[in-house]
Parts: C-alpha cells; structure tokens; sequence
C-alpha cells in the first residue's frame, strides 16, 4: 500500500505514488468490474491520455468505466485503501488539463453515466447522470418551453458532471449565472466511498455551503454520480445587436455604458478585429470587417420588453461612438450573429496549425489595458493573438497562434499565456473564469494567492478527501512548487540574473 | 483600517493561544438566530467604510462593519441594489452580519440567494492570518469557492474583514397583485407560473391571499399583470408590505409567543394543515408551533426539505436540521481547517462547532 506524506497532504510538496503496484490494483479492480470496464493495456489507454489541452499528455496506470454508482463506491473505496490517485473524466473536453490522468492512478471514466433520470416539469428540476452532455438536458426539455442556461461553447460535447466540476460559464451568464447558480443539487461519492449530497431541491442548505465548494473543485473533493439542475424558462424571444468600432478602448466603454444605463443583456460578447476576420472567412457571417472590434449585444424576453430594451441599447451604442449597428431581424440572422463568435476557436484552427486558449477575467473597465498590453507582447514573443470576450463579465479568451512544428513556438506562446495571466491579476482579476486551473494555470496561481491562502486550499481539500487521491497534483500548487517558480519568474520585466546569457 | 485589522489579528492569535473563544458581532441584530454561542463579543463595527464602488463593474467591495443601510442608500443613489434583498431585523444591521447569517429576502426565489452574490472575502482566519478568496470580478474559479462558505457560517469560520458583493440594476418597474385563492391552489400556480417567462420577483400566500410582486420593464411587467389578474395593490401600500414581510413585522411573525419554525421544502410541496405563511414560489413555509424539534423535522425531510428554529424556542438545542453523518464530519472538518483552535463563535451552528 502506498502511503503519503505529512508534507505532501500539506500541500509542501508533491505525494510520491510511484510504489502503486499496477498489477495488484488491476487484480483488485477487476474482481469489481466486469470485462469491458476495465483496461490496462497502452493501446486502450491512449485514447485517455489528454483533455481539451493537448499540450500535455500521460497515459494513465488503468481505465475504469463503470455504469453504477455501486461501482463508483467500489472503486473509490479500493482506491482508498491501496492509495492510488484517481482522476475522475466526462467527456474531456476541459481546457486546463483537469482531467490529465495521472501515471499512477486510475482514470474514472463517467462516460457511461449517460442517462437523464427524470424531468420534473412542475418544480422545473432535471435529474441527470454526469456523463449527460450540457446540451442534451436542453434539448429534452424543449418541448415544455423549458432550457438548462449555462452554455458553454463546447456545449454539444460537454457533460454536466465536467461543467460542475470546472464551474462552466458560457456567453450568456451575465444574465443567467454560471453552473453554481443553476445547479441545485450534486449526489457523489467520497474517496472512503461515502454516498453524500450536497445541496438540496429545497433552497439554503443548513451548514456550511458544500455544494459551493464542490462546484469548480475540479474533481478534487469528491466524485459526482448525479446532478439535479434547475430548468429556465425559455424566452420568447430573443434578438441581438451588432455594433461596430473603430477603436477597441471605445468598443469597451460601450460595455460598460450599457451596464451604466441599468440594462443586463442577455449576452454581452466583444471580438477585435483579426477574430473578426479569422471568423468571417469561416463562416461569413457578414462581420464588417473593417471594424477594430464589434460588440455583440442580446436582449431576451417577452416581445415588448425586447423592443424596449433594444431600443435603449441602440441609443447606448449610437452614443458610445457605433460606427455601424444591425439589429437582427430573425431568429437566421441572430443564430449568423452568434455563428461567428460561436466558431471563433475552429476559425483560429484554420488560420494557424495550433492555438493557446487563455481565460483570464479582468474588471470591465481594465479591457483597453489589457488589449493594447497583448499587442505589446505579440510583438515581445514573435506571435499572434486574437481576441474575443465576454465582455460582459471581463472574461477574455485570447487565442494565442502558433504552430508547435516550429521549435520553441510552444514554449513561446506558453510564456506569452502566462504574461496575460499575471497581467489578469495585476489589474485585479483572476488567472481563470471559466476553464479551470487544471495543470496549465497551476504556475500562476503561485502570483495569485499566498502561502497561507495556499495551505488552507489544502487543508479544505483534506476535509472532503483526507488521503489526498483525488486528482492530486491539480489546481493548486504545492508551496515547493510556488518556491521554485517565484525564483524563476520574471518580474517587471527583470530576468534574474541577468549577466547571464540566454538563449 | 488596517491598524484595527492587525488589532483584530493579534487578538485571534491570543485567543487561540489561551484557548478562549471570540464572538464576531456587527449591530447585533441576528443574536437571536442560530444557537446561543459563548465567547467574548468582538464589535466589528470598528471596520467600516466602503473600499470601492463602480456601478458599471456591478460590484461594490465593502468592510464587514458597515452598516447595511449605509450600503444600501450608495447602491441606491446609483440605481443599484443588492438583489437578494437581505433582512435587515432592526436598525445597525451589519454588512458582515448579512453575509455571516447567509439570509435573503422575498426576491430569493426569483433572482438567487445571498450565496450566489458573494463574489470574494478577505478574512481572519482561527491562526490570525488574513486571507483573500475570490475577488472582485463575477467569474472566477481559480480555487475551492471559499468566499461562499462564509456566507451562512455564522461566524464560527473566521472573521470576516471586506466582502465583494455582485449588485443590480434595480427594476424598471414594480407593481403587486393581489388574488384570492387556497393553499393548494396558491401552491399549484405559483409553480406553473414559475416555468413560464414572467416577471414575478416575489410571491406570498398567507389566510387565503396570493400576493404576487412583478418586476422589471415596463412592458413585460404590464403584459404579466394583463395575463394573471386579480386586484392591483397600491405601489406604496405594496412596498411598505414587501418591506414588511422581509422584516418580519407582519402580525405573523410579530405577534405570539410561539416558536417560529421556517421549512426550506421543494416548491411543489402539497400544502400542510396548520397556519402557514408561504414564501418564495412555495419553496420556504413559515410555521409557529411548540411541537416538539422531531416532529417538525421529520415532516421537512419527510418532503425532501430542512427545517430550522428561526426565532424562540431552545437555543441550547440543534436549531438547524442535522445532516447525515457524512456530511456532518466533512462540516466539522472544514471548522477544524479554518479555525484549528475553536476560536470563533463556538456552537452557533451545531452542537461542537
């Protein structure tokens, strides 16, 4: 059995697993689940070795895919008592490398905890298995004029059971909440293989808040078997305006005039010119293209409320400096409206062999700042960058070009994503929205937070999963780590020393 | 300020020291909710003030001692609100005090909890140190959601020393109806309303009377009144009622000596016998009764709901409902991450923490 350290369940240091014996865990597993569920050899793993963020890649210990919540138990309780890690997977899909397996551990496949258990039409709740992708749970409810919000861009590959455990957002949260506002209650299992659920169907939960915590931990706490999701009723109508600028710090105070004048859109988006015309080519959706940025602004609701609040919105726009503004006039033309900035990540797949997502948050009015900082560094690192944000919670996703055949252009483009990044928290943001931590942003959370805010993550961490198995070596980083990156981050622009010469 | 938070912190640090309890307290307003707690009282209304306020962010950062009103009256000037319309219960209600108790208003239903507003904490925790979790924007999920554990905690967590708040726009309009009906009828369309796109930002049902509040532009507040009917209330009257109800001055709640019982049940909860008070699209049910905690407690989970001894009644017992093993030792060990010692507030949430 392999044990860890004090040190490590402090959060110090890395825990060592490499005692796992592979060959005694398979044994142990397989007398739990049966053939099919289970696999162990390299060629079966592969297709589990990375998410969305395929820079890293590991090939987990063993796969296991089990169908029952009984199973789960089973092979957390297992887990539990030969410490090995365990990486809870939906449909991989996350940006941040949360779902990395790890090489010791057991990669948990929710994949076949795709069912919707129930809809409960009345109290307008879903309940559905974590494999569900976000989309489907939409989808089966349509017909009782019903949706489930949070929609995230991947929302077609999704599951809900990734969405809770990265806090998914989407282009419409402004208005109707990230998944910890529409999820009402997580069934899951602990790593000593305790059924617990956190939330409830009735509101505010005694003590304190679980279900909170348990949203965004990216599968650290606790791994969930079924989710109860609060339904939305569908609009009658939605229709968007799109506004263009000639200048990008106008286009940003446009956002917040809107916000100034008391009107929360129901989507809010900003894209700069270079996405503007990396989309344009790939989907023509008849952007004006010589724009600096365009602002793509959603009002919803009954059709006179829409027609007043469009209106107010044109006036906002004509003041704050609009050279063009279209306001769509059907439901095809406001789904072309989204098509560009619902394909802004293919379209910078086509004009660049690889592209580096980035998730920062900023406040609103920081956005020209930020903007004109990146054209700085473009030029700093040699690459390209493109824009597009939510612009109406200051969520920026800049998509940085490179092409990873080039020798140092990964490298390149990872140390221009950690700038933006540490610029996000020097304006007084945050390393991540919407994505995750993962393993990719786990450097700057080292600027992000202090030791002591460092330890207590680890010490809320213990009180769900006191071995520390779950997931282990994600989303915070152990103070040696922070250690060791704060001696070789460069800051202000001053290398450590510098008499000696780089390459 | 931060002479008065370095005072704050050397005096956990002693406390942990000596192995003596601290009682964070604002305007004293909710003493009497949760379970009585010992310690000596620390008056946090020596941290005041707002640390920064931009409507077009939509988020204001404040000290854990500013007075409510205080906050209020700034956001209103703006046409800003805080949406959850949290409770007051007298005058020299804090700040922090709202976060701590984790109470909302009518509005709870319609636009979320106090919870879903916390967007970031600085606090003391149980060895002194002051720590920041979230922050100042809506989105962010870099670490465990902590700044939302302290929403509710009653202090028995840490001290809480600035919070940053997501705030509104207030409404364009508001108008009251008012319809005659019973309970179950009340519960019935109340719930079908809900899974239609109306305006109804709060809804109460007490001896026969629906009362039902409409929010938002102009034109869809007016559609919505069209289509429901019954009798329009007067805007004023209809404030003064809402603000009545949040405050719990309606002859309900202000009169009788019964224990006041609050059941949080899923919304679409057949009615039970006995005088009720309905709340928030039939999702909280207020109930003044001196049968025994069992028995409440039992019907609220017998439903899938929790009940808590709001007001009166024995404070020296549980006064929120009990959670199942699990849970409660997860519940315990997070006290024990944050504050090691038992520093804070000991008891006022559960027996032990």
């Amino acid at each position: 059995m392999a044990s860890i350290t004090d040190a490590a369940l402090a959060g110090e240091v890395e825990a060592d697993f490499s005692a796992v014996d592979k060959a005694r865990v398979v044994e142990a597993l397989s007398r739990l689940l049966p053939a099919g569920a289970l696999m162990f050899e390299t060629e079966d793993l592969r297709p589990y070795e990375c998410d969305g963020l395929s820079a890293y890649r590991q090939l987990p210990m063993v796969v296991a895919l089990p169908t029952t919540e009984e199973q789960v138990v089973g092979i957390l309780k297992l887990c539990h008592e030969m410490g090995v890690p365990v990486v809870a997977r939906g449909a991989g899909t996350g940006l941040s490398g949360g779902a990395l397996p790890h090489q010791f551990g057991v990669l948990l496949s929710m994949a076949r905890f795709n069912r919707i258990l129930s809809v409960d039409v009345p109290a307008r709740v879903a309940h559905v298995q974590p494999g569900v992708r976000n989309l489907a749970i939409s989808e089966a409810v349509a017909h009782h004029g019903l949706y489930y919000a949070p929609d995230p861009s991947s929302q077609i590959a999704c599951t809900i059971g990734g969405n809770v455990a990265e806090n998914s957002g989407g282009v419409h949260c402004l208005k109707y909440g990230l998944t910890v506002h529409n999820v009402l209650r997580v069934r899951g299992v602990t790593i000593e293989g305790d059924i617990v659920e956190f939330g409830s169907l009735a509101p505010d939960v005694p003590g304190y808040d679980l279900l909170a915590a348990m949203i965004g931990s990216e599968g650290m706490l606790a791994v969930a078997t079924e989710v109860a999701v609060k339904l939305t009723p569908k609009p009658q109508l939605a229709q968007c305006v799109l506004a263009a600028f000639d200048d990008v710090v106008r286009a940003g105070d446009a956002v917040a005039a809107i916000i100034a004048a008391g009107i929360i859109p129901a989507g809010l988006e900003m894209m700069d010119q270079p996405a503007t015309a990396a989309v344009e080519e790939f989907v023509h959706a008849g952007y004006p293209l010589d724009a600096k940025a365009i602002l793509l602004c959603e009002s919803d609701g009954t059709p006179e409320e829409v027609a007043e609040e469009i209106e107010r919105m044109r006036a906002v726009l004509e003041q704050g400096g609009a050279t063009e503004i279209r306001v769509s006039r059907d439901e095809a033309e406001r789904l072309r409206f989204w098509a560009g900035r619902k394909a802004a990540f293919p379209a910078a797949g086509r004009i660049s062999p690889d592209y580096y997502c980035m998730d920062g948050t900023i406040p609103r009015k920081r956005v020209g700042e930020m903007l004109s900082a990146i054209q700085e560094m473009e030029k700093k690192y040699g690459l390209r960058c493109i824009n597009v944000f939510h612009a109406g919670d200051g969520n920026l996703h800049p998509l940085i070009l490179f092409d990873a055949n080039q020798p140092g252009e990964l490298e390149r483009a990872e140390a221009f994503g950690a700038d933006i990044l540490e610029l996000s928290v020097a304006l007084g943001g945050t390393v991540t929205g919407e994505h995750g931590v993962g393993v990719e942003k786990i450097n700057q959370m080292c600027s992000q937070f202090t030791k002591p805010e460092i330890a207590t993550f680890f010490r809320v961490k213990a009180a769900f999963d006191p071995a520390g198995l779950l997931n282990p070596g994600k989303a915070i980083p152990t103070l040696n780590r922070c250690a060791e990156y704060g001696r070789l981050r460069v800051s202000g622009g001053q290398l450590p020393h510098p008499e000696l010469p780089r390459f | 300020m931060n002479d008065v938070i370095e005072q704050w912190q050397e005096k956990v640090r002693s406390a942990a020291a000596e192995g003596m309890s601290l009682r964070p307290r604002g305007g004293g307003t909710k003493d009497f909710f949760g379970r009585r707690a010992d310690g000596e009282v620390l008056d946090t209304r020596a941290l005041s003030g707002i640390v920064s306020y931009e409507p077009t962010e939509l988020v204001v950062t404040v000290r854990a001692g500013t007075p409510l009103a205080e906050l209020e009256s700034m956001l209103a000037e703006r046409g800003q609100r805080l949406p959850f319309e949290p409770p007051h219960f007298g005058d020299g209600a804090t700040v922090g005090g709202c976060v701590a108790s984790g109470l909302s208003g009518p509005s709870r239903l319609a636009v979320g909890a106090l919870r879903d507003f916390v967007l970031g904490v600085k606090i003391i925790d149980g060895q002194g140190d002051l720590l920041a979790f979230g922050g100042q924007v809506m989105k962010n999920v870099a670490g465990y959601d902590v700044s939302r554990l302290f929403a509710g905690s009653l202090g028995t967590l840490g001290l809480l020393c600035e919070i940053s708040l997501k705030v509104l726009p207030r409404p364009a309009v508001e108008r009251t109806l008012c319809l005659g009906m019973g309970p179950a009828d009340a519960v019935e369309h109340l719930n079908q309303w809900g899974g239609q796109p109306l305006p109804i930002s709060a809804s109460s049902w007490h001896e026969g009377e629906l009362r039902l509040r409409l929010s938002g532009a102009e034109a869809a507040v007016a559609a919505a009144v069209a289509r429901i009917g019954g009798e329009e209330v007067d805007a004023v009257d209809a404030q003064a009622w809402w603000r009545a109800l949040r405050e719990q001055r309606l002859a309900f709640f202000a009169e009788g000596d019964l224990p006041l019982w609050r059941l949080a049940v899923p919304s679409t909860t057949a009615p039970m016998t006995g005088d009720w008070f309905i709340e928030w699209g039939g999702g909280q049910r207020w109930l003044r009764s001196d049968a025994s905690a069992e028995e409440i407690r039992r019907i609220a989970s017998g439903v899938g709901g929790h009940a808590t001894l709001f007001r009166g009644g024995d404070r020296d017992g549980e006064v929120f409902q009990p959670l199942a093993a699990p849970l409660m030792m997860i519940q315990r060990r997070l006290k024990q991450a944050f504050d090691p010692a038992g520093v804070f507030s000991p008891g006022r949430l559960y027996n032990g923490f």
